[in-house]
């Protein structure tokens, strides 16, 4: 029994009206804790991609993947915790800063890769994209000058290497993404 | 029985299977889709938002039952599917009529039901304004039906339905509810039926184990010491009870069942065991905790099954048939999960079985079985009051172990579990999952329809009849024939037991006062019968079967009868509450296993 951590879903959905509701409503009733979630529209028309992060241990990673297919306007989830991944987070964040100060922040901005994406008098908005631990990191060297406000996404990823298993919209038809459960 | 199919004249058969689009009103579209998919019978009540669709039903061959609260109708519809094994339908108009059918729907949902519930919803236009009338239904069934889907416009209508019954009845079934704007009832639209098989891309229900898997499961059994089987509904709805018969018959494990399993296979078994779980056999829940293999199917180890988790069958390996990937693991670890049908499943497993050399095991249970025989024989009271376990183990005597029983929830249940035999499949019909008091009448009535050449029979505590009672005056209007039984204790049983056992005898809301049953049969044109000892329990069963009209009979049992063995909520399987000694004479009443 594996203890509880971080996990990373993919999911691929129908894109229509309540099914981010049922997806909620499955984790309220089901007691999973979602950590994050993002959803946005793909490529392929009608047809949405989530990528969420809950705290769970394997077992309960199979139980989510299973619940999530009895969904029916879900067409296919992926527990990418243990594949090699890409994952982002991206933030925007609006720092109370004059023009006195404004190049001590631009200087701090330039070693987290972060940019300027609107100048105030008085504020300067920052766009950083990257794993939480450097945002994080951001926002601490940012909180001395005063943080106004701040808005982040919730996380994607992305397996890394050739197309990930929820995203094949052939294997999706061929129903060979369920869960196994080895003997 | 006073449900005539309509004749389907020739015309409108034509009609029915036209090619070329007609101009259809939605609520036309509505109940053709249902012709097509079979229905002949729908329990509901009118109202506003769904009077379009009414209005058009004459035109079909469909009967319609009126029930007195939606509440019965989606137990109608539920115990109508347990019988026939297809797909219940109840209707209701928008707002209270939809919340109404909520309990039914949540029944259905927790006992994996094929059900389409479908329900008025006010016009499109003003969905959101809190009209009269409106509740977002699909909203507020949302977490208890399989699914839920809505039709705003006519086209989609037949869709919505053709999906409707798909996902009910396949994979794990379960209710699906279709919500229909009062505006997409009346419009009309081009319509032709479309025969195709619904696509839905997400929505695959068809789940096969692998062959090793297979064959590891073979392997266990065969290494296995001290097997047991459990049989769960899953076995009956996959239509696998002739395959588990042939199964036992090859390896010769014994088999357990759960409540709802009940009738998968035969009682008079010599292999079967019995009932598992919180009022299961004292041997049954022994044998589970000594057993080296557990093999679970179509079944969810539910709470009342296994007791406390942490001691739960400690020293067996488990193999876990079943169909919904979301059950594995869920409650107890398994070594083996078998994905699939059950019946597909065991046409696997059933051509290569062997024998199990376990012929000690089964003398260890026979030996199990004979303790526990004589003290519940020497426990059982006998001072010529009547109790629940004679009227029951009596109507099985009688009846032959082939009526149709329908349960409501509490010890009355458990009773009948325990004493009425039931060897052939869909003779049980029960609340498991949700325990929904109030269910037996209901479902009882859709059972009736489902099988109207069967001998129904209710099976009613008097607190749990009070809550749908109302639906007497259904069976009165549609004049059907069902026997009542209502065993009388004048407590709310289970909760005095409780209240007996782990409250210090408080009983506090559990005494209930009921209206002369008798005279209650009677004010609906039906037959009143009263039992108070055991002679004349015999003789009012006799009476009620062959009576042409519904019988209604008031057992007045002992009041402060407990169900034993009782297993505590979160205690050790193997840790029963016995009956308590008890000094009198041998009653063979008390007889579970052993006795004819």
């Amino acid at each position: 029994m594996s203890s509880e951590s971080l996990r990373t879903f993919v999911a691929y959905v129908e894109d229509r009206p309540g099914v981010l509701n049922r997806i909620a409503s499955l984790f309220r009733r089901r007691n999973y804790n979602i950590v994050s979630l993002n959803v946005g529209r793909t490529h392929e028309a009608g047809v949405s991609r989530m990528t969420f992060s809950v705290e769970a241990d394997a077992d309960m990673a199979h139980r989510i993947e299973a619940n999530l297919y009895k969904l029916v306007n879900v067409l296919s989830v992926e527990d990418i915790t243990d594949t090699p991944r890409v994952s982002r987070d991206l933030a925007l964040i609006k720092v109370n800063v004059g023009p006195d100060r404004r190049a001590e922040v631009l200087q701090l901005c330039e070693v987290f890769r972060a940019r300027a994406v609107d100048v105030g008098p008085q504020t300067l908005i920052v766009e950083i994209t990257g794993a939480q631990e450097k945002i994080d990191g951001l926002v601490a060297v940012l909180t001395p000058f005063g943080i106004a406000e701040m808005v982040q996404t919730g996380r994607v990823a992305m397996t890394r290497g050739p197309i990930g298993q929820a995203a094949d919209a052939q294997s999706r038809s061929r129903n060979e993404t369920h869960t196994v459960f080895a003997a | 029985m006073a449900a005539p199919m309509k004749d389907l004249t020739e015309a409108t058969l034509a009609q029915l299977n036209a090619r070329e689009p007609r101009e259809l009103t939605g609520s036309q579209i509505l109940w053709e889709t249902l012709v097509h998919q079979g229905v002949d019978v729908v329990f509901g009540y009118p109202g506003g938002a769904i009077m379009p669709a009414y209005d058009a039903l004459p035109e079909y061959p469909i009967h319609h039952v009126l029930v007195r609260h939606e509440q019965g109708a989606a137990h109608m519809a539920d115990g109508y599917a347990r019988a026939s094994g297809k797909v219940g339908v109840c209707i209701a108009t928008s707002g209270p009529g939809a919340t109404n059918l909520v309990t039914g729907i949540a029944t259905a949902m927790m006992d994996s039901i094929p059900m389409v519930a479908i329900t008025g919803q006010v016009p499109s236009s003003v969905i959101g304004t809190d009209a009269f009338q409106e509740t977002d239904i699909t909203g507020v069934t949302l977490p208890i039906t399989k699914h839920t889907l809505m039709a705003s416009r006519p086209e989609e209508i037949m869709q919505a339905l053709k999906e409707a019954f798909y996902i009910a009845n396949s994979g794990r079934p379960g209710p699906v509810l279709v919500d229909i704007t009062k505006d997409a009832q009346q419009k009309k639209c081009l319509y032709a039926y479309d025969p195709s098989p619904v696509r839905l891309p997400g929505y695959r229900p068809g789940l096969h184990p692998l062959p090793r898997e297979i064959e590891r499961a073979l392997e266990m059994i065969a290494q296995a010491e001290r097997p047991i089987i459990f049989a769960g509904h899953g076995v009956m709805r996959a239509n696998a009870t002739g395959l588990l018969l042939e199964f036992v018959k090859r390896t010769g494990i014994p088999v357990a069942s759960t409540l709802l399993g009940l009738g998968g296979f035969p009682a008079t078994h010599p292999k079967n065991l019995g009932m598992m779980g919180m009022h299961g056999e004292a041997w049954v829940n022994r044998a589970i905790q000594e057993s080296d293999l557990i093999i679970a199917i179509g079944m969810r180890f539910d709470d009342r099954v296994t007791g406390n988790l942490k001691t739960y069958a400690p020293h067996a390996k488990k193999i876990h048939i079943e169909l919904d990937p979301a059950e594995i693991n869920k409650n107890v670890k398994v070594d083996l999960a078998l994905l699939g049908d059950a019946r597909e499943i065991l046409g696997l497993l059933v051509p290569p079985a062997r024998q199990s050399k376990i012929d000690p095991w089964i003398q260890h249970i026979d030996a199990l079985k004979g303790e526990s025989s004589v003290l519940e024989i020497q426990h059982m009271p006998d001072n010529g009051q009547l109790f629940a376990a004679h009227v029951i183990f009596d109507l099985w005597k009688i009846t032959q172990g082939k009526a149709l029983v329908v349960t409501d929830v509490g010890q009355h249940q458990m009773w009948e579990a325990q004493y009425y035999k039931h060897d052939y499949p869909r003779r049980l019909i029960t609340s498991g999952g949700l325990g929904t008091m109030g269910f037996a009448l209901p479902a009882a009535i859709g059972a009736k329809f489902a099988c109207p050449k069967e001998e129904v029979w209710v099976v009613a505590g008097d607190g749990g009849f009070q809550m749908t009672a109302a639906e007497l005056s259904t069976i009165a209007q549609e004049n059907i024939k069902i026997n009542i039984a209502i065993i009388n204790n004048g407590y709310l049983g289970m909760v005095r037991q409780w209240q007996e056992f782990f409250y210090n005898k408080r009983y506090v809301a559990t005494p209930i006062k009921s209206p002369d049953f008798v005279k209650l049969a009677e004010a609906h044109d039906l037959v009143g019968l009263r039992a108070t000892t055991r002679k004349e329990a015999g003789i009012a069963i006799e009476q009620a079967r062959t009576n042409e009209r519904t019988v209604v009979v008031d057992f007045r049992v002992a009041q402060e009868d407990s169900v034993y063995p009782m297993v505590p909520a979160g205690a050790d399987l193997d840790a029963m509450i016995r009956r308590p000694a008890w000094q009198g004479t041998h009653n063979p009443i008390y007889e579970t296993g052993e006795d004819e």
